[in-house]
């Protein structure tokens, strides 16, 4: 079958100077071919239609990463081989045109300075980058993923990090970009007996989709995998994470958040799995959604799937509105009604802002939520 | 007369809960209303304060000679009406300090005169925040959020003290307190307690009218005030408990 990727693809290939990672886009890229587009019958893209961006014609891009793949060793090579690009057709298609980028943390470092990844698409175009994290034992840093992609754009990223015992990651995904612009991207996440810390905040895009999978593989390591999504307007954003407790005695906490306005909607699908092994796992999943008007919407589905007994699970998803009793408090200090409401909001997203430990990211973020709220507090 | 209701009769639910209150305060004065668990203090307090769920079937509160259940909750507030409540609610994401300079604002704005910024505010929170004997700390906190008992209290008198309301009305603040918090909050009101606003204390026990001495009380049970009389009443109803007034109201 001809996709409107082909010559592209062609380009990509013969730009390709590694034989095992040029193989491996020919897979992809056959698996993007015979998969097409996910579809509103997959399960797990019941709620998320993405023919719009099927039906655009896109122009591919460069993402401007700078990263050289060839001197990542054979560890990138192995997690590059390890992605799941056959998950859907979007993931596969990324790998078949990724545009590489190794980052690696060595052994026993600290980066103190965020390393700051840019993605902005410019409009009628598509950007497909792909960034493969190592944090080596004993590391630490910071890595700060932000989207600000144009108008009538399409980002399809990926992320795989590989955390090693006795390092510890920070990850901010940060997506504003236009609520014209289409972005689908994927976290792929292994963590050893180390800590990984991720705010993911979800404020563009017509139609945006985030899959974050975060697997233990050695015990004692502890996640947070946390996130907001404001939208307005005919905004769609979707967020799938799964939690894998393969191995004993890891800990996992997770607090989703949404605020709704408009005619937009909402998709939060978390699973954590517990496997028959993973006793002494602690594992918190929790998703809570403010609905501002009629019209909003929320889908959220909490999964837990525990094969073991020995454990500490908990999870649950709220939808509703503003409390009453919040409101009336705020009233009887005197302030007037909608701006009762506004900081009620903003106070709601803010659980989720207030955990970003970079000062700029964090104002930032404070000034766009109160811009969405028409607010000044 | 700042306060006057006359003949109040309130409830939730279609449950009538005061039935036949009367009322009267004046600026400069400190009332206590007293009475058992139930009796109807905190429907009193909410409905003065506008609480959206209680209903009033009849009888009237003027106040500074305006209709006061005509008028919103967030209006009553920026007139000058405030209400500590007995259970402070939790702000989650909203800081102390933003919360109050905002509610200081919309007062000053009402007033016309000019609002504080953030700095400027903070100095000014600093000064208040003595009279309740609370720490800094406190103000980049999110409101009541994780707070103890006693200092969600603290922080309600700190809001009144920030606010300078006319009428305030403290909902058994007292409650909840170890002896050390009570005569902090209790000198924080006396602090506060002047000739140009009025105060009304409602309370289950006696003890906080040793801190606060009060210019009258109102003994409340059955939804009515039952027995009236100046603060020796609080201690001969110390005394004889409550049974004594409700034989009253039979
Ligand atoms: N939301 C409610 N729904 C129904 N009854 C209520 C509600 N709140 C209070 N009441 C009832 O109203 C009466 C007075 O309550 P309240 O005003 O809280 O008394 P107090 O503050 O004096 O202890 C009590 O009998 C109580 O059970
Ligand atoms: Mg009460």
């Amino acid at each position: 079958m001809e996709t409107q990727f082909d010559e592209s693809f062609k380009a990509r290939l013969a730009a390709e100077g590694d034989a095992a990672i040029k193989a491996l886009r020919e897979r992809a890229f056959a698996a993007f071919t015979d998969k097409g587009f996910p579809s509103l019958k997959d399960e797990d893209w019941k709620y998320t239609n993405v023919s719009p961006i099927a039906k655009e014609t896109w122009k591919t891009a460069t993402a401007g990463i700078e990263l050289e793949h060839e001197d990542a060793g054979i560890r990138a090579h192995e997690l590059l081989e390890r992605f799941k690009y056959d998950r859907n057709g979007l993931t596969a298609l990324n790998l078949a045109m990724a545009e590489i980028a190794v980052i690696k943390i060595a052994k026993d470092t600290v980066v103190d300075e965020p390393i700051e990844l840019n993605f902005a698409a410019a409009e009628g175009t598509a950007i497909f980058p792909h960034v493969v994290v190592i944090a080596e034992s004993g590391s630490k840093a910071t890595i700060v993923e932000s989207y600000s992609s144009e108008a009538r754009s399409f980002t399809n990223a990926a992320v795989q990090m590989l955390v090693e015992d006795n390092a510890s990651l920070k990850h901010y995904r940060v997506q504003k970009d236009s609520p014209e612009a289409f972005n689908y991207g994927v976290t792929e996440v292994t963590l050893g007996k180390g800590s990984f810390d991720s705010t993911n905040i979800n404020l563009g895009g017509a139609i945006s989709r985030h899959d974050i999978e975060l697997k233990f593989t050695a015990e004692g390591g502890e996640a947070w995998v946390d996130g907001l999504y404001m939208l307005d307007g005919e905004q769609h954003s979707d967020t799938h994470s799964t939690i894998d407790h393969a191995v004993p005695n890891c800990i996992s906490h997770q607090t989703y958040k949404g605020v709704l306005n408009g005619r937009s909607r909402g998709v939060f699908n978390g699973k954590v799995f517990v496997r028959e092994n993973a006793s002494g796992t602690d594992a918190q999943q929790q998703n809570k959604n403010l609905l501002l008007s009629n019209d909003a919407r929320v889908d959220t589905k909490p999964q837990l799937e525990i094969f073991n007994d020995d454990v500490k699970c908990s999870h649950g998803a709220t939808v509703g509105q503003l409390e009453d009793e919040e409101m009336f408090y705020l009233l009887t200090r005197g302030l007037p009604e909608t701006l009762a409401r506004n900081l009620l909001t903003y106070g709601f997203a803010e659980e989720v802002i207030n955990k970003i430990e970079i000062e700029a990211i964090k104002s930032d973020l404070d000034a766009t939520v109160l811009n969405r709220l028409h607010a000044e507090i | 007369m700042l306060l006057e209701v006359k003949d109040l009769h309130a409830g939730i639910e279609g449950k009538e809960i005061l039935k036949g209150l009367n009322l009267q305060v004046r600026k400069g004065e400190v009332h206590a209303i007293m009475g058992p668990n139930g009796s109807g203090k905190s429907t009193l307090s909410k409905v003065l304060a506008g609480h959206p769920n209680y209903e009033v079937m009849s009888g009237e509160v003027l106040y500074d000679g305006k209709d006061l259940l005509e008028m919103e909750p967030d209006q009553r507030a920026r007139d000058g009406v405030f209400m500590a409540f007995q259970y402070p609610v939790e702000v989650p994401g909203v800081s102390n300090s933003q919360f109050l300079r905002l509610a200081y604002n919309e007062k000053m704005k009402h007033l016309g005169e000019e609002e504080l910024d953030p700095l400027e505010f903070n100095d000014y929170l600093k000064e208040k925040a003595k009279i309740v004997e609370m720490d800094p700390q406190f103000f980049k906190r999110s409101v009541n959020e994780g707070f103890s008992g006693g200092e969600k209290k603290r922080n309600e008198i700190l809001q009144m003290a920030v606010i300078e309301p006319k009428l305030a009305i403290l909902d058994e603040t007292d409650s909840g307190l170890d002896i050390d918090a009570l005569r902090i909050v209790a000198e924080g009101v006396n602090k506060l307690r002047s000739e140009e606003n009025a105060i009304i204390l409602v309370t289950h026990y006696q003890r906080l009218l040793n801190y606060i001495q009060p210019d009258f009380v109102h003994v409340l049970a059955g939804g009515k005030i039952v027995k009236e009389g100046g603060k020796e009443l609080a201690l001969e109803l110390e005394e004889k408990g409550y049974d004594w007034v409700k034989g009253a109201t039979n």
